[in-house]
């Protein structure tokens, strides 16, 4: 009787209930100080949140789009969450790194935070993990400048946690609060702009009176402040320089948290707005993608993979490849078909898992030896031969090596970009990837030929890190040899968001 | 259960096993273990009816994982033995890397010869470049790690051309079943272009006598047997009769001879002869009638166990002696009688001597060809003789005895067990004519074959004498000079000719690179104007400057 209420009280609330239990438990990690309980309710909450997002997907691929209005209110006055193919795709993907980071966390986090103050992050983890979410869900579009703030100052503090061990983190974080609060500025002025041309906040509501009003300058104002301002957030070069540092210096579990998450939900959001919201109706948006965006993706993958090859630090090289990996996925969003947008959503999982795995390994290495620069690694692939592999699996992912998930996403794009006759995008990805070739074979080079140092003290890597690391890791091959469920999950977001093209083959 | 354990190709097992190899003790017990792979390799398919298992769909494409049939059989069968020879020989070894590195190239060949159509063919086919090469990094220093590199981008390259050849064969006929092709477009061209680098055509083949004396003792054995037989495999498979294959195999066939007669290091010898042996199936595949592909394919069945025996002596004595130089060895047959007696057999195989595996499969070749081919290749079966027999011969028979230890009792155990297998084969050609594709008898042992095989060997002794008489043998030169120098200036002059715009390119080449490579650092490297972390107020001018850039696209 009380399970079959429960039951039916959690599927009536789903949508709101997958961003208040992170949310609800942020304070409790607070008010309990004990590092241990608050690990547990962190860790609880996270697989708490990633069972209803999936239930969420299932729910939603099942019987299509979920709305719900806060507190009873009807949109477009209320508030509303909206659960659609699209952002049912990309929650599991939030709240699964979530709840592979947090036990990674458990191991790693005693090098970067005293005893005492992990409540502290723990809560914060807890509070971008909601803010994530929430931007994802919400059908509101000042509720997702509202969330995005959650979430990034949350980051913002993250990043610093790592000035424990490393100072420069402080500086780090500090570029990245002052880059990314003049990117949230943008956003809110954007939707300012949006909400003066329309008189609503509502994502739907916003889309029906868009679609049927005249274009004018406010909107296309609104369009450019928004695409700047999302840009920044997820990295879009030029915007890409708080990067780097911040994704370098953090706490590894951090890093490899919002490297998996953080980038990809502000390209959901991205085309959230240029496919439902703007619809692209205006000839000028279109002309926007093509003229802007997809030169700077072509121009961010080279560059930043090239920057990837002549870093010294292995962090590093990795950060700009997430730099170059944000480059296809906007390539993939302005090609402007149902298969270069699935091509994208495709990327966005693969990459998050792929780059959410590698990150943990990396950490591990770093644990272990307590450096992350090549120059002091030689060698240790004959040491930590099972890390290294990691690594190498999922710097084969980068590359796109066949039957690992990194091949299913640039197979996407260059079958997407084929199909719209884009032969030299293909050509150039196809291309690209020899860079992502020369950034993993110099770590290969160096770990396995390189002359190792016999004095090297090796600490041991506790398994609360191995275990996440490889199940993550895990996931990311599994989803190279069976990528249907992601395909068809993308396929059908895609189809929904363009539902006036034809339907997504492959 | 049964399904799913059926549709899975045997290459799967070797895979399986190297998976967990890692897990297990590293000693006897997992050598002894390891040997059990193979057979349990060939037993999951050894009793399977034909057919065609393991069609799954991936990305839209139809695959299949696992065929069966006779000549795939075969193969899956010669494999099996080889990996088998290669990890009793490699008893002793204790390096896991190159354990787990000999399972999976075995395995990658395993599903190469067994994929039903070109993707699995391409993923395998990779997968035994990327695989083998450790087996030459494994013998460590820059030497080694060069050659392994200069072989890796070979075996690629192959791999790429491959995909290139399949993807164009896809768009133009709607099919990926890796059946027999005709060379009338692009992608049957492209495909052919990747099966003959990995076979080492004339030309396309450097990287064979490059990399595999720079293997280790145990590597070598592995690489001989795998890569080159599945590219006369997939030969055999992809373009039997093809006419152009038999000019090619011909002048594949002859050559090598010289280079190999030239080398001083013995196993570089050897991987030249091998590279010659490898003709002879090519001309069996080019003429393509049932008898000569059963002579090519049967050839290639016996080649993979003499020449592994080969390998493993040469192996035996490098490891022993310290050095495999053929100025620096002899009379080894006093400290190594074992491995002498082995040898002897093998060269025999090689020579093609009645009485060996060598010569019931190749007479099948022979006999199907024209007198002209057939006189060619009894030339090319002369040469063979000078350099297995006579050259390697005489490191063991003559001069003073080198110090040296015989092989260890699981080496002989392997060169025995080839040796006898070599014999038999020899002795009761039935045993293996049996197994071959097409049911076609034939009767080596008559008149004419045995004839002209012995004149052939005859003639291949006496020359080898006349020269060592006349001191023309050119065992202190390396082979291209030696050719050169004995073919008169002529083709010295070309050789040079053909080398001075090659430099002036590769200067120009690598002057480019040069500026390149430093421009685009002192650009992307970490202190580079890309890289460097800017202070904040340049970050922020950048947003401004693509918001502006975004809003004056509004007025276009």
């Amino acid at each position: 009787m009380i399970a079959g209420a429960t039951a039916g009280f959690i599927a009536k609330h789903l949508p709101v209930l997958v961003v208040l239990v992170p949310l609800m438990a942020a304070p409790a990690c607070l008010i309990t100080g004990n590092r241990h309980a608050t690990w547990a309710i962190a860790t609880l909450a996270s697989w708490t949140s990633f069972a209803l997002t999936v239930a969420l997907f299932i729910r939603v691929a099942g019987q299509g789009p979920l709305s719900y209005s806060l507190g009873g209110w009807a949109a477009p006055f209320g508030i509303e969450y909206r659960a659609d193919a699209l952002n049912a795709f990309i929650l599991p993907l939030i709240a699964g790194i979530a709840s592979f980071a947090l036990p990674y966390a458990r191991g790693s986090i005693g090098r970067d935070v005293e005893p005492r103050q992990q409540n502290l992050f723990y809560s914060a983890l807890l509070l971008c993990l909601a803010g994530l979410l929430g931007v994802t869900i919400t059908g509101d579009v000042f509720n997702i400048f509202v969330f995005l703030e959650i979430s990034s100052l949350a980051s913002y503090v993250l990043v610093a946690a790592g000035g424990g061990r490393d100072r420069r983190a402080f500086k780090a974080a500090f570029d990245y609060l002052i880059m990314g609060t003049i990117g949230a500025s943008f956003f809110v002025i954007g939707i300012g702009f949006l909400y003066m041309a329309t008189g609503t906040l509502n994502i739907a509501d916003l889309a029906h009176r868009l679609a049927t009003a005249p274009a004018d300058r406010t909107v296309r104002m609104a369009y450019g402040f928004i695409l700047v301002g999302i840009g920044l957030k997820l990295a879009m070069m030029p915007l890409h320089q708080w990067l780097p540092n911040a994704y370098s210096y953090a706490p590894p579990a951090v890093t490899a948290f919002l490297a998996a998450t953080a980038t990809k939900v502000s390209l959901y959001v991205l085309i959230r707005f240029l496919y439902t919201v703007f619809g692209l109706d205006d000839p000028f948006e279109a002309q926007t993608l093509k003229l802007l965006v997809m030169p700077l993706g072509i121009i961010g993958i080279f560059a930043a993979s090239t920057v990837a090859i002549f870093q010294n630090d292995i962090r590093r090289m990795f950060a700009w490849s997430s730099i170059a990996q944000a480059g296809y996925m906007l390539t993939g969003i302005a090609l402007m078909t149902p298969q270069g947008l699935a091509a994208s959503l495709v990327n966005i999982v693969n990459h998050g898992l792929t780059k959410g795995a590698l990150f943990m390994a990396v950490g591990m290495l770093t644990l272990a030896t307590g450096t992350s620069r090549l120059s002091d690694l030689r060698g240790i692939g004959r040491t930590m031969p099972w890390t290294m592999a990691a690594i190498l699996a999922g710097g084969l992912g980068l590359i796109g090596v066949p039957l690992t998930a990194g091949f299913i996403s640039k197979w996407a794009l260059v079958s997407a970009a084929l199909d719209a006759g884009q032969w030299w995008l293909a050509g150039a990805v196809l291309l690209s990837s020899l860079l992502a070739l020369g950034y993993v074979w110099r770590i290969v080079e160096t770990a396995c030929f390189g002359k190792a140092d016999e004095t090297r003290v090796i600490e041991p890597v506790p398994l609360a890190m191995v275990i996440p690391a490889w199940g993550l890791l895990a996931v990311s091959l599994y989803a190279g040899v069976q990528p249907a469920l992601i395909m068809e999950g993308a396929n059908a977001a895609a189809r929904s968001l363009l539902p006036h093209l034809t339907g997504v083959g492959g | 259960m049964d399904m799913l354990f059926q549709s899975l190709s045997p290459a799967f097992i070797y895979l399986a096993a190297a998976l967990v190899l890692p897990l297990s003790p590293n000693g006897r017990v997992r050598a002894l273990v390891l040997l059990a792979v193979p057979v349990a390799a060939f037993a999951s398919f050894a009793a399977m009816p034909y057919g065609e298992y393991g069609q799954i769909r991936f990305l839209g494409l139809a695959l299949t994982l696992f065929r069966l049939d006779a000549l795939s059989w075969l193969f899956g069968l010669a494999f099996s033995i080889a990996a088998f020879l290669a990890l009793l020989y490699a008893l002793h070894l204790r390096d896991s890397v190159q354990q787990a590195a000999t399972l999976i190239y075995a395995g990658a060949a395993t599903g190469a010869v067994f994929a039903g159509d070109l993707v699995t063919l391409f993923i395998f086919w990779e997968a035994t470049a990327l695989s083998s090469v450790l087996l030459i990094w494994a013998k460590g220093g820059e030497a080694s790690y060069k050659a392994g590199m200069r072989y890796l981008v070979v075996q690629v390259g192959s791999g790429v051309l491959l995909f290139a050849g399949l993807a164009m064969l896809w768009r133009e006929t709607g099919s990926l079943a890796f059946e027999a092709m005709t060379l009338e477009s692009l992608a049957t061209w492209t495909i052919l272009a990747a099966f003959a680098i990995k076979a080492a055509f004339p030309l396309l083949g450097g990287w064979l006598a490059d990399a595999y004396p720079r293997s280790t003792v145990t590597g070598a054995v592995t690489l001989a047997a795998f890569t080159t037989k599945l590219a006369i495999y997939a030969l055999a498979r992809g373009f039997p009769g093809c006419d152009i294959l038999i000019p090619v195999g011909v002048a594949m066939a002859l050559l090598p001879l010289p280079y190999a007669l030239g080398a001083d290091d013995l196993r570089k010898s050897l991987a030249y002869l091998l590279n010659s042996q490898l003709g002879f199936m090519v001309v069996g595949i080019g003429i393509g009638t049932p008898l000569a592909i059963n002579g090519a394919v049967g050839h290639a069945f016996a080649h993979i166990i003499y020449d592994g025996l080969m390998f493993m002596a040469l192996g035996a004595v490098l490891a022993g002696a310290g050095t495999i130089k053929e100025s620096e060895l002899g009379g080894l047959c006093k400290t190594m009688p074992w491995t002498a007696g082995f040898i002897l057999i093998g060269a025999l195989s090689f020579a093609a001597l009645p009485l060996t595996s060598g010569f019931v499969t190749k007479s099948l070749t022979f006999s199907a060809a024209t007198p002209l081919v057939q006189d060619l290749l009894y030339a090319a079966s002369a040469g063979v003789f000078m350099a297995a027999v006579m050259k390697t011969g005489r490191v063991f028979f003559t001069g003073t005895p080198v110090i040296s230890a015989e092989a260890p009792l699981a080496m002989r155990f392997a060169m025995g067990l080839s040796a006898l297998l070599s014999l038999g084969i020899g002795l009761v050609p039935g045993l293996l004519y049996r197994l071959l594709p097409f049911d076609t008898p034939y009767q080596p042992y008559s008149l004419h074959p045995v004839l002209m095989q012995l004149l052939a060997s005859g003639a291949g002794c006496l020359i080898w004498l006349a020269l060592a008489k006349l001191g023309w043998l050119p065992h202190e030169l390396p082979g291209m000079p030696w050719l050169c120098r004995k073919a008169g200036t002529t083709g010295a002059a070309i050789a040079d000719a053909a080398k001075r715009p090659w430099a002036r390119f590769a200067r120009w080449r690598k002057r480019l690179l040069d500026t390149g490579l430093s421009r685009t650092f002192r650009m992307a490297g970490p202190d580079g104007p890309l890289a460097r972390t800017l202070p904040v107020g340049s970050m922020a001018l950048w947003v401004v400057v693509l918001l502006g850039v975004t809003l004056l696209l509004t007025y276009l």
